[in-house]
């Protein structure tokens, strides 16, 4: 028998100055299976939450409806407050008297007469809720972080730090990412790699880190708290036990004509390489691609060089599967190319250089060592123009967001320029300087104020080539959109911050959301940026939004504390309203006949297949079983189940129609 | 293969080499011109100065005449011309109102079954018969100059590419010229100011000339009436404004490809230019 | 609640006039200076494109008369290069056509417009009469109306020494038609 308690709140006059609550109250006592109904103005506040409990153990309540607000807003505060006066939480509701009656209707007896129903409906669905219990999923207490930049580094440092197991998955031979390409920092001028290279040997040498460079993820399954994680670790062709780091190898290496990645193609590298001097590990790696030995079966120099043999040209790709209970997702960015711009060249022109090249031949480890010297004839250039805003802000280009960091670097661009040429003359077109940051803006200004740069507020229409100088048409909207032509010697363009390649793909394998632009996306804009909506998936740096370091740093540690948060506990908690599939005594077991529509409708992948084995071992059915730590409870599955045979906790077919049928 | 074609009204006329020479080409490949019965003007550059709807009903009228004539596609040789055709086949599409306006205008149905062709297009497709009919390669370096208005607006006329375009340098390329590369190949001649801001054709289309000349062309190759006509009648001007004697021919691509099909300089109008350009023909025949 | 999805600018503004006539939204425009910047006439211009834009953009009507007052807007050519690179996908020329028509409705139109503007109206003169430009009818009419007679007249002979300008006008057949496509739109303007 029934025994539901009412309980109807004012809101003080969000509802009750629209709806007649005590009416309500007084209705509701007539509805079959309603012991209790009462009226108060402010049912979540302590008074009101007191009432309830004392209700319950008065009338010996058997369920609870509290017609108030939005479930979202007080479901967990009216639940405890049931759980504390010892009736199971989940035969407690809500019906929501305010979003969905009194904010979206006028003052009147009809409205008053739909708050009514409202309740009516949610006492038909509590009648017939049954007790349940949190399911309990067990926690493997090691993350996996993947993306070696300075994100991923500064994530695996504190969940190290934190005392728990971290992998470190970075594609590239070493990591460090973008970070360690840079010359400078931002606003303090620190070198780049003089503050990240300790944080990336301590990322090497820490108890708690394995590091797999030169590895990708294969595949991902599971759920929070239990992934199982495929890496593919890709062959060096080098047994890094028995390499010693000596770097032999890479000055033999007879091919030496390959485009430098690290260097943004303004050097060569041979096929058998260390990325950059400070790698980490500082291994040799052979290019496959590249190398003349994999392309003709000749060569095989750095083999015979080796003094500790070291190099295996037979090592194939190794697949290692981990166990990991929260992935890290720090994959960076990518920039624009400047091929991505015909009226500025279609990439053609050597002098004009994207903001990642300038940072390489600016730095003291890059190919000029960090001498000022134009790519196409070595000379020094007397004038340099910076562009900013190319291709981001630009609808046309597909790219209508702001890249936050090109207005930093640009300055920061300009001044490292006049401090290597003193004589030289720098421009800056711009549209807009976005310097929000500490010290950030004084950062700018000294660039105006103490280094000279000139700074243009207008874009660049065009640059072309004339007699060894690059022409660049500009205009000053500040001067009525006069239009200004530079000869410069070198430009450099702020080019778009974008997406990683591949990054569509990587989230399809995780199953995490991205946006248009292929940034990953977090859970909510505002209050959730570093998870996704994926459980047990976390987000740090540039590979959700264009940002700068500081922000990448402070959100790494964020996702970090949030898997610390997710490893505090042996158990993880989920909330039981999921789906299940009948079971019945033999010999039918179950309405489910395994045709398993809801498999492939599932857009958890929570559903499974269970076999029904007789005493003898012999198979009698296979039918479908809800995985409890994936299922969302989104009802995908009862929807397309053609027997009826798997229902959600909580919110049964039988709930439904009976809230239909009492309208 | 038959194609409709329009004229347009500087071909009768200020740039007759130039149907000369579409039609000398035409016939050397085996393409039959349907000339669009009793066409009219298509406004130009004028009528949108003037009226909005004038130019869209102008050629709309054309169209519909070609339609009517069982033409499903037409050749406009004359740069204006073609976007102006384009561009209103274009507008009127995206604009069943306007489209139903403009058939109120002209007495005649708006449909955009009839698609505009330019003079590169349809060059394109007759590569193989060009390449096997070609006799005299044209070993010459030229400037190919596009102006605006064959690849401007992008989005609406789809052709080619808005910067540094390359089919007419491919077709000059197959005739045996070297097309330089060089820096004005799309920046404005100075168009209809021909006549009212001369003194602006002269900066314009003397910068364009002494690019043309510094990246070391022997002859401007051109697709458009207009910027022939700036380039070549507009030459006393462009050179008192650059200060020099130029003497680079302007040719229409139709004439250059004409001499590499071995077609007679007279029949090419080649004698019609201002600047001498006679001398580009072949000096002896392969 | 009925509530229209976006705020549109509505009334006599001549933004909200451009809009309607071209489609062209003025609120995209972020004046980055990159049409001016490649437009090739920018440098004759008393107000720019991207100043134009701007002041249009306002919706102050002194600014508007300031920019319908401007020689800048009969000097764009619609080369086309500006819609083409522009960031936001503005399309300049549609409005500058505009801009110029507005002109000449409230009378604004600057004084050097005269010779542009008597030049096309020659040109469409012809086009109305005979259903294609006579060329030695719109150099005559072009020069009764700017009275520069004397301009390019060492050019006419040369041109017909060379075939290139016939003396008799081409007449085409639906002329009528033609005179009353013009009827219909352009009418009795002069």
């Amino acid at each position: 028998m029934s025994r539901i308690g009412v309980f109807i709140c004012h809101c003080g006059e969000n509802i009750g100055g629209t709806v007649d609550c005590g009416k309500v109250a007084e209705v509701t006592r007539n509805v079959p299976g309603v012991v209790h109904s009462v009226d108060y103005k402010y049912m979540c506040s302590d008074p009101g939450q007191n009432m309830i409990k004392e209700a319950i153990r008065e009338h010996r309540l058997t369920g609870v409806v509290v017609a108030a607000c939005s479930p979202r807003m007080h479901e967990p505060t009216f639940r405890n407050a049931v759980a504390e006066a010892g009736l199971n939480p989940y035969l407690c509701e809500m019906a929501n008297l305010r979003e969905h009656c009194s904010w979206v209707h006028e003052k009147g007896d009809v409205t008053t007469e739909k708050a009514a129903d409202l309740v009516r409906v949610m006492v038909e669905k509590v009648k017939r809720n049954h007790p349940l219990q949190p399911i309990q999923v067990p926690v493997t207490k090691k993350a996996l972080v993947l993306g070696g930049g300075i994100a991923g580094i500064q994530a695996a440092l504190d969940i190290a730090n934190a005392g728990h197991q971290v992998v470190l998955v970075e594609k590239s031979p070493s990591i460090g990412g973008h970070m360690s390409q840079l010359s400078e920092t931002f606003p303090t001028l620190d070198c780049s790699q003089c503050i990240l290279t300790p944080r990336m040997v301590e990322a090497a040498r820490h108890p708690n880190i394995t590091l797999m460079t030169y590895s990708e993820l294969e595949s991902l399954s599971g759920f929070i708290g239990n992934f199982k994680a495929t890496i593919r670790r890709k062959a060096r062709q080098v047994d890094e036990k028995l390499c010693t780091g000596c770097g032999l190898c890479t000055t033999k290496c007879p091919n030496k004509k390959i485009p430098d990645e690290f260097n943004e193609g303004l050097s060569t590298r041979g096929a058998i390489y260390v990325p950059f001097p400070q790698a980490v590990p500082n291994k040799p790696v052979i290019d496959k691609l590249n190398c003349t030995f994999f392309k003709t079966g000749k060569c095989k120099v750095c083999e015979k060089m080796c003094p500790t043999k070291a190099i295996r040209f037979d090592q194939q790709d190794e697949l290692v599967t981990l166990d990991v209970g929260a992935i890290v997702l720090a994959t960076g960015f990518k920039l624009m190319a400047t091929d991505k711009f015909p009226e500025y060249g279609y990439g053609k022109y050597k002098d004009v250089l994207d903001g990642m090249q300038f940072e390489r031949l600016a730095s003291a480890s890059g190919p000029t060592a960090g001498a000022m010297k134009r790519p196409s004839d070595g000379r020094e250039p007397e004038t340099v123009v910076f562009v900013s805003c190319s291709g981001s802000r630009d609808r046309a280009k597909g790219v209508p967001y702001c890249s936050k960091v090109c207005c930093m670097y640009t300055a920061k661009h300009a001044m490292l320029y006049k401090h290597k040429m003193h004589h030289g003359k720098a421009y800056v077109f711009y549209m807009d300087i976005r310097s929000s940051g500490k010290d950030y803006d004084e950062f700018v200004r000294r660039a105006i104020e103490e280094d000279d740069v000139s700074y243009i507020r207008g874009r660049v229409s065009r640059i072309y080539e004339e007699d060894g100088k690059l022409v660049v048409m500009g205009a000053d909207t500040l001067q009525n959109g006069r239009p200004v032509e530079i000869r410069a010697d070198m430009v450099v363009l702020a080019t778009a911050v974008q997406a990683q390649d591949g990054s569509e793909q990587l989230a399809q394998k995780l199953h995490v959301s991205y946006d248009p632009y292929k940034f990953f996306a977090e859970a909510h804009p505002k209050l959730k940026p570093v998870e996704t909506n994926t459980a047990g998936i976390f987000l740090a740096g540039a590979c959700q939004a264009p940002r700068d370091i500081p922000e990448t740093v402070a959100q790494a540690s964020g996702a970090a504390a949030k898997v610390a948060a997710l490893f505090s506990k042996d158990e993880l908690t989920r909330e039981p309203q999921i789906a299940v599939v009948n079971r019945l005594p033999a010999p039918t077991f179950s309405y489910c006949v395994g045709c398993f529509l809801c498999q492939s409708a599932c857009p958890y992948q929570a559903i499974e297949q269970e076999e029904i084995k007789g005493r003898d071992g012999s198979l009698i059915k296979t039918i479908a079983k809800v995985n409890p730590g994936l299922c969302q409870g989104c009802g995908t599955c009862v929807a397309t189940c053609r027997t009826k045979a798997i229902d959600i906790q909580g919110f049964s077919n039988e709930q439904i129609f009976a809230e239909i049928m009492t309208l | 293969m038959r194609i409709g074609y329009y004229p347009g009204c500087s071909l009768l006329g200020s740039s007759r080499e130039f149907d000369e020479s579409v039609r000398a080409v035409s016939k050397a490949i085996g393409l039959e011109l349907v000339e669009v019965p009793d066409w009219n003007c298509c406004g130009a550059s004028s009528a949108h100065v003037l009226d909005h709807r004038l130019s869209l009903a102008l050629p709309a009228k054309i169209l519909a005449q070609a339609e009517a004539a069982g033409l499903t596609e037409v050749l406009a040789p004359c740069a204006a011309c073609y976007n102006r055709l384009a561009s209103a086949r274009a507008a009127l599409e995206a604009d069943p109102a306007a489209a139903a306006d403009v058939a109120a205008i002209i007495e005649m149905p708006v449909t955009g079954r009839v698609k505009v062709v330019n003079v590169l297009e349809v060059l394109d497709r007759c590569q193989a018969v060009i390449q096997e009919k070609t006799v005299a390669p044209f070993v010459r370096k030229v400037a190919c100059y596009y102006g605006c208005l064959l690849v401007r607006p992008p989005k609406v006329l789809g052709f080619d590419r808005a910067e540094n375009p390359q089919s007419m340098d491919r077709l000059m390329t197959a005739a045996g010229a070297e097309a330089v590369e060089w820096n004005f190949k799309t920046e404005c001649c100075g168009a209809a100011f021909s006549v009212t801001r001369t003194d602006l054709v002269a900066r314009m289309s003397g910068k364009i000339v002494a690019d043309a000349v510094r990246h070391g062309a022997e002859a401007i190759v051109v697709a458009c009436p207009m910027c022939q006509s700036n380039l070549d009648m507009r030459r006393p001007e462009i050179n008192a404004h650059l200060g020099g004697n130029s003497q680079i021919p302007v040719v229409f691509i139709t004439q250059a490809l004409g001499l590499a099909l071995g077609i007679a300089p007279a029949e090419l109008g080649l004698q019609r230019h201002m600047v001498p350009a006679l001398a580009l023909q072949p000096s002896a025949t392969v | 609640m009925n509530s229209a999805p976006h705020h549109s600018s509505h009334g006599e503004t001549l933004k909200a006039k451009v809009e309607q006539a071209t489609g062209v939204k003025l609120n995209h425009c972020y004046q980055c200076g990159k049409c001016a910047a490649g437009c090739p006439v920018a440098q004759d211009m008393d107000l720019t494109s991207c100043q134009i834009l701007r002041l249009v953009q306002f919706g102050d009507p002194a600014w508007d008369r300031q920019a319908l007052q401007s020689e800048g807007i009969w000097l764009c050519l619609a080369c086309e290069t500006c819609s083409t690179r522009c960031p936001q996908e503005v399309e300049v020329p549609k409005v500058m056509d505009y801009l110029r028509s507005e002109a000449v409705r409230q009378d604004l139109a600057h004084p050097r417009s005269r010779d542009i503007l008597a030049f096309h109206r020659a040109f469409m003169d012809s086009v109305r009469e005979t259903g294609r430009l006579y060329e030695i009818g719109l150099v005559a009419d072009y020069k009764l109306r700017s009275r520069h007679f004397l301009k390019d007249v060492m050019l006419a002979p040369k041109m017909y020494v060379r075939g290139k300008l016939p003396l008799l006008p081409h007449l085409i057949q639906g002329r009528d038609a033609i005179k009353r496509i013009f009827k219909r739109t352009l009418g009795s303007k002069p």
